[in-house]
């Protein structure tokens, strides 16, 4: 994406990148491997988050890259797979730097199907994974054999028949996320820790075109079961169209707003709309909030995952008014502290998102575009909405919470930004 | 006596009601007390660091400067 703001002033950049933004219209276009749809070839791996070298990376994020080494028969064991790794025979790199968007660990291997998302308003185009169900899951760093298995069938028989049908859904223009998200909104999900509402209206377009490109009944059955018994289903979904509409942001120069928030378990990083594709990270902090029967808050992993595209994007914990069963979920509380968790990101926004609105705040959007500087002023920082990771290396979920970004990104993104404008 | 002074013993006759800029305990006091608060929750911007504040003033000045 080329500038486009020229030398035009801070307010003038932010109303652009804000309009970028929030008129995004992400379109959920295909499925197929993430060799052909991001062009990912030989033995590379994408993790969640800024940058991260192997050693850096924590237990449960280089337990999730050994599995998913074993998955793509690279090598039979992890120390085998540890091998590879060390060496330097098997790349890593972050999910943003390749077109994609990672769930927590945020593993993406070349043979694993993504769904693609194209953003009709830029032609922008961004991936996720098909979200793999709750529990012992690798984008929660467990690492057995059934994960491995479920891989492998999505890989084999889920992601070529969602691909088919979603290229059939409306002759092929897609289906529109932007007006799914809005709708889900009004039916209590925040599109980051609940996207029930949201699972339930994609598997509504997706059943019918499903039923027509299966050629076999029983590969269909068990697709339609794996979709329909998925809570969580819409959330990769969500990711995927958080970055085809937060990406074309990224190169507005002048603007202070916030084009990407990530994690990696070790460190968290922003990307700045008027600093292009630059990271300014510092420790990420471990979430607080409920843990499964047997977990404690000594169990957790610090703060890992992609999925704070969806906050960049005015959703998740910004959208928390909407969903007060998430915030009580994540420890927050009733309504009235999930209303105060969404004034609270006002604060700290450029504006009321006009396509996702609030029935409970009386229609208002919802907080929108994050405004750097009004991080620094206040003090307050983006407030994120998680699943929470154990830190024993092949766990998995242990809970869900909340989170809170860094200020020292913030701070050291100003300081980037005050140098920009003097120079 | 000033004239902002000469107006404080009728000010302190009458009901009270406060606006509370700051610290919470000032605002949660009175409230015990049964009298009407505003809080307005307020910090110095930049948590009270000088140097970056300083920096959120130039870059507000060049908005202010682009309006």
């Amino acid at each position: 994406m080329s500038p486009s703001a020229g030398a035009a002033g801070i307010k003038a950049a932010n109303q652009a990148a804000l309009a970028r933004l929030v008129e995004a219209r992400p379109m959920l276009v295909d499925c197929r491997p993430a060799r052909e749809a991001l062009g990912l070839e030989g033995r590379r791996v994408l993790h969640a988050g800024p940058p991260l070298r192997w050693e850096r990376a924590c237990p449960t994020i280089q337990a999730a890259v050994l599995c998913a080494v074993r998955y793509e028969g690279w090598a039979a064991d992890d120390t085998g797979a540890r091998d590879l790794v060390t060496r330097g025979e098997v790349a890593l790199g972050p999910c943003h730097h390749a077109g994609a968007a990672g769930p927590m660990t945020g593993i993406v291997t070349p043979s694993m199907p993504v769904f693609v998302v194209e953003n009709r308003l830029t032609g922008t185009r961004a991936a996720a994974t098909i979200n793999e169900g709750l529990g012992r899951v690798l984008r929660f760093g467990a690492d057995d054999e059934a994960v491995v298995e479920r891989l492998r069938w999505l890989a084999a028989e889920a992601g070529p028949l969602l691909g088919a049908a979603i290229r059939r859904v409306g002759n092929g223009a897609g289906i529109d996320l932007r007006a799914i998200m809005a709708q889900a909104l009004r039916m209590g999900d925040e599109m980051h820790q609940r996207n029930v509402a949201a699972s339930s209206l994609v598997a509504r377009l997706l059943m019918p075109a499903l039923a027509r490109a299966a050629a076999d009944t029983a590969a269909l059955a068990r697709v339609a079961e794996f979709v329909a018994g998925n809570d969580q289903f819409f959330l990769n979904l969500a990711m995927a169209a958080g970055k085809a509409s937060t990406d074309p942001c990224l190169g507005v120069t002048g603007s202070t707003m916030v084009a990407t928030m990530a994690r990696n378990g070790s460190e968290f990083g922003i990307r700045v709309a008027g600093l292009g594709a630059r990271w300014f990270v510092a420790p990420v902090e471990t979430p607080r909030g409920l843990y499964f029967p047997g977990f404690t808050a000594e169990d957790a992993n610090p703060d890992m995952g992609d999925s704070a595209i969806v906050e960049t994007a005015g959703l998740g914990a910004f959208a928390m008014a909407a969903s007060p069963s998430v915030a009580r979920f994540v420890g927050a509380g009733g309504l009235a502290e999930a209303v105060r968790a969404t004034e609270e990101m006002a604060e700290i926004c450029l504006g009321e998102h006009p396509h996702f609105r609030i029935p409970t705040l009386d229609e208002r959007g919802t907080p929108v575009g994050i405004d750097v500087r009004k991080v620094v002023e206040t003090g307050v920082t983006p407030l994120i909405n998680t699943g929470i990771a154990g830190k024993a290396p092949g766990t998995g979920q242990i809970g869900a919470g909340i989170a809170r970004a860094p200020l020292a990104c913030f701070e050291a993104a100003l300081e980037a930004l005050a140098r920009e404008r003097r120079s | 006596m000033s004239e902002a002074a000469s107006r404080v013993p009728a000010l302190l006759a009458g009901e009270l009601r406060v606006v509370n800029l700051g610290l919470q305990a000032f605002a949660s006091d009175l409230e015990r007390r049964g009298v009407a608060v505003l809080h307005v929750a307020w910090s110095p911007p930049a948590g009270g660091d000088l140097k970056r504040a300083a920096l959120l003033a130039a870059l507000d000045d060049e908005e202010d400067a682009d309006a």
